[in-house]
């Protein structure tokens, strides 16, 4: 096994790739140089294709057309263990180890060169005398399913400077960490990149990552290059979106304050739900939202934001405590959200809200079909009035046309979401709960969403938005809470939130975060 | 201690454990290598029944015990290997293809098997464990199988590999997260196919062990729905293949109950007593599937358990 300090990393370069996903072009014709030692940022919005062209250059997608340039020699990469032979390997957005392995196991089964018969008091010598070299801390021992998204993603690291990789990519790195450690991970990259030892090449859609950490930015948009430079000071955020977007990105403007305080439509008390994959239970002392108020939720994803969400829609029970809508207990029924007029947008829609191999027109109309106009008074369904209603559900966020009666499965995730927030972000609706509504948008659709929360709460809507992008939470929200592992360990109002103290908060800093709330 | 006596009932529960736990172990040995690789296979009663079938009769053939073992192990790799094909069909759910090896090997064997239910066959010699004592009680209970022998090196064995060698780990690997696997390079079909067959074989043997130690022979009602049994035993073992051991004791000493109570006299409801081992199955199922902590080694791609 080579250390980290041997050869410097290659230099790679693509040229004129292109990829095709049936009629989509998802890359066209793009031109990439990463040099040695650089750290290179990919930006783009979903679909921009920055995230193919990092595929064909680790052989894990085949490019259509183009080249790839290893030091100066034209490669063919047809599967990731041709990149690995050029040093070459890419850390992926979802953790590609195994959960009930220990971190040293993991990391031993992913080498090909692993003993048949393994010594681990050799393998750990070994795994710690590379680590001396190597500015990222992790615990051999610990099994990877009790690491946090922080940990796991620098064993993800380490396994590629173990397995000798110098070109590293990086998918989208920083979607599962708080911001401490998501710039902690990279300026430990950036410093192993300014050393020379390794290049970093990594996929984002975030601007103040690319001006903190990276050498050099290719911006792609629609599968195209659309700029490419070299990091300095006359690049700020506003030119870097601007080269994202086409144009200056939409803001929302944040809601004017209310000046009276209106009636808790949901109020949350001594709640204890248990959660999903063991860890601390959810355990809420006391959570209010107020007709027109938006009340942001922030927090790590896996902090038991899903278990409060899936308490609040009758899929997971109550331990203990009460959840009161209006101030009766609320139950999770049909009858009851139809009398509360509540919707919900969660995780994962397709999972949690559709009924996936039903059509588009059916998932639509899921909350208003056993009424009139679509239930006849004999309880048969019409279908035309259930086509119309649909249309126009279909219509409120620009619903991929002509699809209606296809199965909502085979939709593109950003068609799913569009319609289950037509479906749910009704005119009448009074209380809702919403789980990074505008994820797998584009900006402009993004921007439509959120415009329409701050008109529902304006309508006196009470809205509980829970969702990983803070400058989303800060824009919208009347009150922020922060959850870490299942408690709410901040409470700040909006107008007043500071990203710092969110994300220590977000890192399970509350002691920190409190003071530095108050002052 | 000249007499038995007070020790009588202690000492049948053990004879009978040691007796009775040999094809428990087998099977859930395989079961667990089956499950640990993220496939479960709950034809391992068809399978069972195919080994004592084909042991009995290569046995009766070949006037060797021996060569009875290895047709056992023969055929039940081939139904396991028929099970790892289908499963690995897409869409093919694991259950129900269970349902039709165990369906498929119950056939096979009581077709296969009809000429064998008169015949003697030769039998595997006995480790005289209880050779130093002059009680020929205490010599009967340790009377040992000698595939109980080999069942106990392996379960040591598989535990030492799941934990210390390349393939065990990559079988774990396999089949607690799939794509995690790959991303390693790591073949995960291929590693769950070798990892069916080998758990069909075992089981296979696990059947050998019924057919070809006393009482020897082959009947319809040979296994008593051992191998079934066996799947719950895995759960309550955690899927660890030293705790299997243990477990096939206990199963083994519970399934002795009647007949040791009926010996020492106290014979009255020994149809319900017949029952304990289907209680103990049924009271494990119940506590260990209600309780988190018990779910603790379960594969992560064994989420029909779940």
């Amino acid at each position: 096994m080579t250390s980290a300090g041997l050869d410097p990393p290659p230099r790679v370069e693509a040229r004129g790739l292109a990829r095709r996903f049936g009629p989509v072009i998802a890359l066209d014709a793009a031109d990439l140089d990463v040099r040695p030692g650089s750290v290179h940022a990919l930006l783009g919005e979903n679909g921009a294709g920055k995230s193919t062209l990092a595929k064909c250059l680790v052989g894990a997608l085949a490019a259509d057309r183009g080249r790839i340039v290893v030091d100066g020699r034209d490669v063919t990469l047809r599967h990731p263990r041709d990149a690995h032979a050029l040093g070459l390997g890419m850390v992926w957005q979802h953790f590609s180890l195994v959960p009930c392995l220990t971190v040293l196991e993991n990391l031993v089964l992913a080498r090909p060169d692993a003993p048949r018969w393994i010594d681990w008091r050799h393998e750990r010598a070994a795994l710690d005398a590379f680590l001396e070299d190597v500015p990222l801390r992790i615990d051999p021992g610990a099994r990877v399913a009790d690491l946090a998204a922080g940990e796991k993603q620098r064993v993800e690291v380490v396994r590629q400077l173990r397995l000798g990789h110098r070109v590293l990519f990086l998918d989208e790195p920083t979607s599962v960490l708080t911001p401490q450690e998501a710039d902690a991970l990279l300026g430990r990259l950036r410093a192993l990149a300014d050393a020379g030892r390794i290049s970093v090449v990594l996929t984002t859609h975030k601007l103040d990552e690319v001006i903190a950490h990276a050498t050099h930015v290719t911006v792609l948009r629609r599968g195209r290059v659309v700029a490419d430079a070299p990091l300095d000071r006359t690049i700020d955020a506003a030119t870097l979106a601007t080269w994202m977007v086409g144009h200056a990105p939409p803001s929302v403007a944040r809601p004017a304050p209310r000046d009276a305080r209106q009636p808790a439509r949901l109020s949350i008390r001594a709640l204890r739900v248990a959660r999903a994959a063991g860890g601390p239970p959810v355990a809420i002392d006391a959570l209010d939202v107020h007709a027109g108020e938006i009340v942001g939720v922030a927090g790590v994803s896996g902090n038991g934001q899903r278990e409060l969400v899936e308490a609040l829609c009758g899929q997971r029970s109550v331990d203990q405590g009460a959840i009161d809508v209006d101030a009766r207990p609320w139950r999770a029924d049909r009858a009851s959200m139809r009398a509360a007029r509540f919707g919900c947008v969660p995780e994962s829609p397709l999972a949690n809200a559709t009924a996936p191999d039903m059509a588009l027109a059916d998932n639509l109309v899921l909350r208003v079909f056993d009424r009139a106009p679509i239930a006849s008074r004999t309880g048969r369904v019409r279908r035309d009035a259930l086509r119309a209603s649909a249309q126009a559900l279909a219509a409120r966020f620009a619903v991929q046309s002509g699809a209606l009666g296809r199965a909502i499965a085979t939709l593109s995730g950003g068609n799913v979401q569009r319609a289950v927030l037509g479906r749910e972000l009704v005119d009448d609706t009074r209380l809702l709960v919403a789980v990074n509504p505008a994820f797998g948008l584009d900006v402009g659709a993004a921007a439509d969403v959120r415009r329409r929360l701050v008109e529902l709460r304006a309508t006196g809507c009470a809205v509980l938005l829970v969702s990983e992008d803070l400058d989303e939470l800060i824009t919208l929200s009347d009150r922020i809470v922060v959850m870490f592992e299942g408690r709410v360990v901040l409470s700040t109002l909006g107008v007043e939130a500071d990203r710092q103290a969110l994300g220590l908060a977000m890192a399970g800093h509350s002691a920190i975060a409190s003071a530095r709330a108050d002052n | 201690m000249s007499d038995p006596g007070l020790w009588a009932l202690p000492l049948a529960l053990a004879g009978g454990a040691l007796r009775a736990a040999t094809p428990y172990l087998f099977v859930s040995l395989g079961e667990c290598l089956t499950e640990k690789s993220g496939r479960i296979n709950v034809g391992v009663e068809g399978i069972l029944l195919v080994g004592a079938m084909s042991a009995f009769g290569a046995a009766w053939a070949t006037g060797s015990p021996w060569a009875g073992i290895a047709a056992a192990a023969a055929a039940g790799a081939a139904m396991g290997a028929l099970h790892g094909a289908l499963c690995s069909l897409a869409r093919v759910s694991h259950v129900a293809a269970g349902v039709a090896i165990l369906v498929l090997g119950t056939g096979i064997a009581f077709f296969a098997g009809k000429p064998f239910i008169e015949p003697q066959a030769p039998t595997l010699p006995a480790i005289e464990l209880g050779a130093w004592s002059s009680h020929p009680a205490v010599a009967s209970a340790l009377r040992l199988n000698p595939l109980l022998a080999l069942g106990v090196v392996l379960a040591f064995g598989m535990r030492a590999a799941f934990r210390r060698a390349r393939v065990g780990l990559a079988v774990i690997a396999v089949g607690d997260d799939a794509a995690a696997a790959t991303a390693m390079g790591l073949h995960v079909d291929r590693t769950r196919l070798a990892a069916t067959t080998l758990g069909g074989a075992l089981a296979g043997i696990g059947g050998a062990s019924l057919s070809l130690f006393h009482p020897t022979g082959w009947s319809e009602a040979i296994s008593g729905g051992q191998g079934l049994m066996a799947m719950a035993l895995v759960i309550f073992a955690r899927w660890d293949p030293v705790r299997c051991l243990g477990a096939a004791l206990l199963f083994g000493a519970a399934g002795a109950l009647a007949p040791a109570l009926q010996a020492a006299g106290h014979g009255h409801a020994w149809q319900l007593l017949h029952l304990a081992p289907h209680a103990l199955t049924l009271a494990i199922l119940v506590t260990g599937t209600t309780r988190a902590r018990a779910m603790r080694g379960l594969p992560g791609e064994l989420a029909v358990l779940r």
